[in-house]
């Protein structure tokens, strides 16, 4: 085992922490259960690291597993990374093949070990994981799910044609678009791009909704009487049809672009008379966007029925937005 | 168009009747909790309306005062109170109707200058009380409104 494949598992090691470190090493599954048991895990982390080097020289690591390791690690710590969503499409004409994973496995490694020197692979439930070019910064990592979608982490311009070229030959696709869809979570990407929000599961529940049914919840106290029941319902009808009864998929942010000729009530005003469209650049972030948008209108913060713009997100799956006038 | 008049019916008996107007039901709620738990000589009763006009269909008793709570965080909550005060009979607000304005306390949050809300007040003859729910004790805010309220009957109330 080379130096460099040493250097690399060191590094990876150091990045995990100690209370992940054994689930990690698990899932690899290149360390046997008896080699992992000869570890006291309770030591100074740089002597358990050494010691996971010196069984992983014992073992005769290659590159691969190496790379794997990194992998894994990546997939533990998906939610670092910002994931851009990728949209492969057959050319007018073309049909949809049967996909075979294996054939595009390895014409896909072919094209890009011609082009860079280190990739690996592996396959994780319906996805298949790539990295590439680990160690610098232009590291990057993809995974290829189902077909003709791809969320793939930000990598530079350059490296990205390159990825995009591999992929659309080896999959024996026409073409390779970026989709305006980011996001951290890839649980939530996935659900928004095939469209399976309906039935989405998030890991951590948030409260149910019926807590924020405010005002519907019968109240304990007499003394206090609503007056906009009626008005009530109705705002709670919208929000359930336009955002449906289901926990919404994860996103942390939305920007919409604006490139809009400034239109103003008042008369005169300097901006109304500009010929040039207005540049400006609005921004929504919250840790769960979704759910927050849903519960604008029933915390009486915002009209029902909420502008198109913000409710059409998970449907036209873009969080990116230009707006021009028509 | 329904208009709120002050005196168009009968007083309840030993009965006084708050109205809340706002945009956030959370928080009209939160106030009304806080009201109640108050020992009050007579009895209390408190409605919520998230606008003016108040649906018609609608039997209620005598409305004794009316609070308008703005968010000062939000430019909605004043729309909407300025737009609901509309709806009100110009001798409401001879001592029947406060301002309250909440969210003063976090100045990074308010897209309304507290000066508007005081402009407000005073061109319509009522006090203006701040609550902050988060900071205060609630205690402070709703005996504030009591005062209010059982201080300047406009008509004595029976024991």
């Amino acid at each position: 085992m080379d130096e460099t494949v040493a250097e690399f598992i060191k590094r990876t090691i150091l990045k995990i922490t100690m209370n992940e470190l054994i689930t990690i090493l698990k899932a690899w599954d290149f360390l046997s259960e008896s080699q992992l048991q000869t570890i006291n895990f309770r030591q100074r982390k740089e002597s358990v690291v050494q010691h996971l080097v010196r069984l992983c020289e014992e073992k005769h690591a290659s590159l691969n597993d190496a790379a794997l390791l990194d992998i894994i690690y990546t997939q533990f710590h998906q939610h670092q990374k910002v994931w851009d969503v990728f949209q492969m499409s057959k050319g007018p004409g073309e049909d949809v093949d049967l996909f075979d994973i294996k054939q595009f496995k390895n014409s896909f490694k072919k094209i890009l070990q011609r082009a860079l020197k280190n990739s690996a692979q592996e396959t994780k439930e319906n996805a298949v994981w790539f990295e590439s070019a680990w160690g610098n910064s232009n590291s990057q990592t993809c995974i290829l799910t189902q077909t003709s979608r791809t969320p793939s982490s930000a990598p530079p311009a350059r490296a990205r044609t390159l990825w995009g070229q591999a992929l659309t030959v080896a999959s024996k696709h026409h073409q390779i678009v970026k989709m305006d869809l980011r996001s951290r979570y890839l649980d939530s990407l996935k659900a928004i791009v095939f469209k399976q929000y309906q039935t989405f599961e998030t890991h951590n529940s948030t409260t149910p909704l019926q807590e924020r049914n405010l005002g519907l919840d019968i109240n304990m106290d007499s003394r206090i009487i609503h007056e906009n029941i009626v008005e009530k319902e109705r705002v709670q009808q919208i929000t359930q049809e336009t955002f449906g009864d289901y926990p919404q998929p994860q996103l942390e942010f939305a920007q919409y672009k604006l490139e809009t000729k400034f239109k103003s009530d008042l008369n005169r005003s300097i901006l109304a008379e500009r010929e040039e469209p207005l540049r400006c650049l609005i921004k929504f972030s919250s840790p769960h966007l979704l759910e927050a948008l849903k519960s604008l209108a029933p915390a009486g913060i915002a009209d029902a029925p909420l502008s198109p713009l913000l409710t059409c997100i998970p449907n036209k799956r873009m969080n990116y937005f230009k707006i021009r006038d028509k | 168009m329904s208009v709120l008049r002050p005196l168009d019916k009968l007083p309840s008996l030993n009965t006084a009747t708050i109205l809340l107007v706002g945009t956030e039901d959370a928080l009209l709620q939160q106030l009304a909790d806080s009201m109640l738990k108050e020992d009050c000589a007579s009895e209390l009763k408190v409605h919520l309306a998230k606008s003016l006009p108040l649906p018609s269909s609608v039997n209620r008793p005598r409305i004794d005062l009316i609070v308008f709570v703005v968010n000062l965080h939000s430019k909605y909550s004043l729309q909407n109170t300025e737009e609901s005060l509309h709806h009100v009979d110009a001798s409401f607000f001879l001592g029947k109707v406060c301002f309250l304005a909440t969210g003063a306390g976090r100045e990074s949050h308010c897209s309304i200058h507290r000066h508007t809300v005081v402009r407000l007040a005073h061109s319509y003859q009522s006090p203006l009380l701040y609550c902050d729910l988060e900071k205060q004790g609630r205690g402070s805010c709703q005996a504030q409104l009591k005062r209010c309220c059982l201080q300047e009957p406009q008509l004595p109330i029976p024991r």
